[in-house]
């Protein structure tokens, strides 16, 4: 007798399933690109809600500080401590401020910065559209003869972008800041050696490549964050789905899009 | 003159029709309201009627021109003659209720926010609310916000009123109250209006004419006393309210 591991039934089952899991995911790959094709059209077309924009680089930006400073602080002091660990075994103390001025600028201001933003105020978009439209705000919008992508999404992924870049700027000196408190006022390494490695090997290029990963995973985060609210589906199991999957989707794609942004720019 | 013409109208969504060929005609200043039971498409219909929606097949005309025709602009410049009443009202709640009455206006037009406040006290008033103009929508009533949503309805001297379920989740008393502003606003303005609902003591208040969707078709039109006495044994078991009979409950 033959199994049922071994059935035709059961392989064409499982060819079912991945078919149409592959087929779930590029229609949702291709909803996403066709949502940020309008936000972008919207983008650059009048009427502009800058009411709007304000309230969200509120909201998005200086409510995040808060978060980003406390993340930055403890990374920049935590990766002083830890170099100083690896690096004394070689004698090569003095250049903990390297490395923590590379890492910072390079890698862990806008990371960091991007995963922090995600959690906080790209959950708050799409919880907040989720919401709108599953109680018919959105509709409202329509109705009213109001494009709610203009309304609501573009002040909200203009707002992200721009934000990420202050954020990550404020990230990468708070880092820095960490770093040298550590490696002088607590490790005693000489504070004249840390500056001078500090500056000289790190180049006006390494805060630029920074600041280019903060500006795509703030575009990331406004997409996903009002993609997924926008999208949402259900009453308050909807909403929920919607900011978890908000928060997932970008966080993934920010460590995915690190690693293309870093091979690209290195 | 014909002011909604929903001709031959289908709609699914996957392989779930929910409209299957759908004809109304509501004349300018008439107020048809659409009864049906749950899921039997009405709020589909209603969105397409206002362009939320579009038919897969059939067309849409409102004043005369065709819906299914009409870029985001044009489709945006015949949504100024639209006014919608949402069965939850769907205010916005990060605005307060003047700001959600004024909506509409301080899109559309160069009003200030002083001459904007002006009128959605006056839109207020005409809805029976007084001192709620800096009110949140979360401080307000059922009933409240359903006048509040009626108030944003009217700012823009809507031609045609759509209302969604206009007296679901309301007590009797203030469900009642709301069928009266609405026949009392369509003598004030004399708009065209179209309700969906499964009340029928509202469709038979507030109706000029009742037309029973069924599975996704029309089964009849009539006026609200040719509708009482209909011998079609489907909109005679809706109308009674009997869970015996060709309708069977989901």
């Amino acid at each position: 007798m033959e199994s049922a591991a071994g059935s035709p039934g059961f392989i064409n089952n499982i060819l079912e399933t991945l078919g149409r899991k592959t087929l779930g995911f590029f229609t949702e790959v291709g909803s996403v690109l066709i949502f940020f094709g309008q936000t972008l059209r919207w983008t650059f077309s009048s009427p502009f809600y800058f009411r709007n924009l304000f309230g969200q680089m509120e909201q998005i930006g200086v409510n995040s500080v808060p978060v980003v400073m406390t993340t930055a602080l403890s990374t920049g002091m935590v990766l002083a401590l830890q170099s100083y660990t690896g690096f004394k075994r070689f004698g090569a103390e003095t250049l903990i401020g390297t490395v923590v001025s590379l890492s910072m600028t390079r890698e862990l201001g806008p990371v960091l910065t991007g995963l922090m933003v995600a959690g906080r105020a790209g959950a708050s978009m799409a919880a907040e559209l989720g919401t709108m439209r599953v109680t018919e705000q959105i509709d409202a919008l329509s109705t009213l003869a109001t494009n709610p992508i203009k309304y609501l999404v573009v002040p909200r992924f203009v707002a992200s972008t721009i934000m990420m870049f202050f954020l990550t700027v404020l990230g990468m000196i708070i880092g820095i800041i960490g770093g040298y408190f550590v490696g002088v006022k607590v490790l005693g390494t000489n504070p004249v050696t840390y500056i001078n490695n500090s500056i000289d090997f790190a180049e006006v290029t390494d805060i630029w490549y920074g600041l280019i990963k903060a500006l795509v995973f703030g575009a990331v985060i406004g997409l996903i964050g009002c993609y997924k609210g926008f999208n949402t589906e259900g009453g308050a199991e909807g909403v929920g789905k919607a900011t978890t999957g908000a928060v997932v989707v970008s966080c993934m794609l920010i460590l995915i899009l690190d690693y293309f942004l870093s091979a690209l720019l290195w | 003159m014909a002011m909604i013409e929903i001709i031959n109208v289908h709609k699914g969504f996957g392989s779930h029709a929910v409209l299957r060929g759908v004809n109304l005609i509501v004349e300018k200043g008439e107020s048809m309201t659409v009864i049906g039971g749950s899921g039997s498409g009405k709020s589909v219909l209603l969105k397409n009627i206002i362009g939320l929606l579009t038919p897969d097949k059939g067309r849409v005309i409102i004043d005369g021109q065709v819906l299914n025709d009409l870029d985001e602009f044009g489709l945006n410049e015949i949504r100024k003659k639209f006014g919608m009443l949402f069965q939850m009202a769907a205010l916005f709640d990060s605005l307060t209720v003047w700001e959600n009455v004024g909506f509409g206006l301080k899109q559309h037009t160069k009003m200030s926010d002083k001459e904007i406040r002006s009128v959605a006290t006056e839109k207020l008033a005409l809805v029976g609310l007084k001192d709620v103009e800096d009110k949140m929508p979360s401080e307000l009533s059922g009933g409240m916000r359903k006048r509040v949503g009626l108030a944003r309805a009217i700012a823009m001297n809507a031609e045609i009123i759509l209302y969604d379920e206009p007296t679901t989740g309301l007590d009797p008393i203030t469900a009642d109250s709301i069928n009266d502003l609405i026949v009392d606003l369509r003598k004030k303005l004399g708009v065209t209006s179209v309700a969906i609902t499964h009340d029928m003591q509202s469709a038979y208040k507030i109706s000029d004419r009742i037309a029973m969707l069924y599975k996704g078709e029309i089964q009849e039109i009539g006026t609200p006393d040719q509708i009482r006495s209909t011998t079609n044994p489907i909109v005679r078991q809706f109308i009674t309210g009997s869970a015996v009979g060709p309708i069977t409950a989901d």
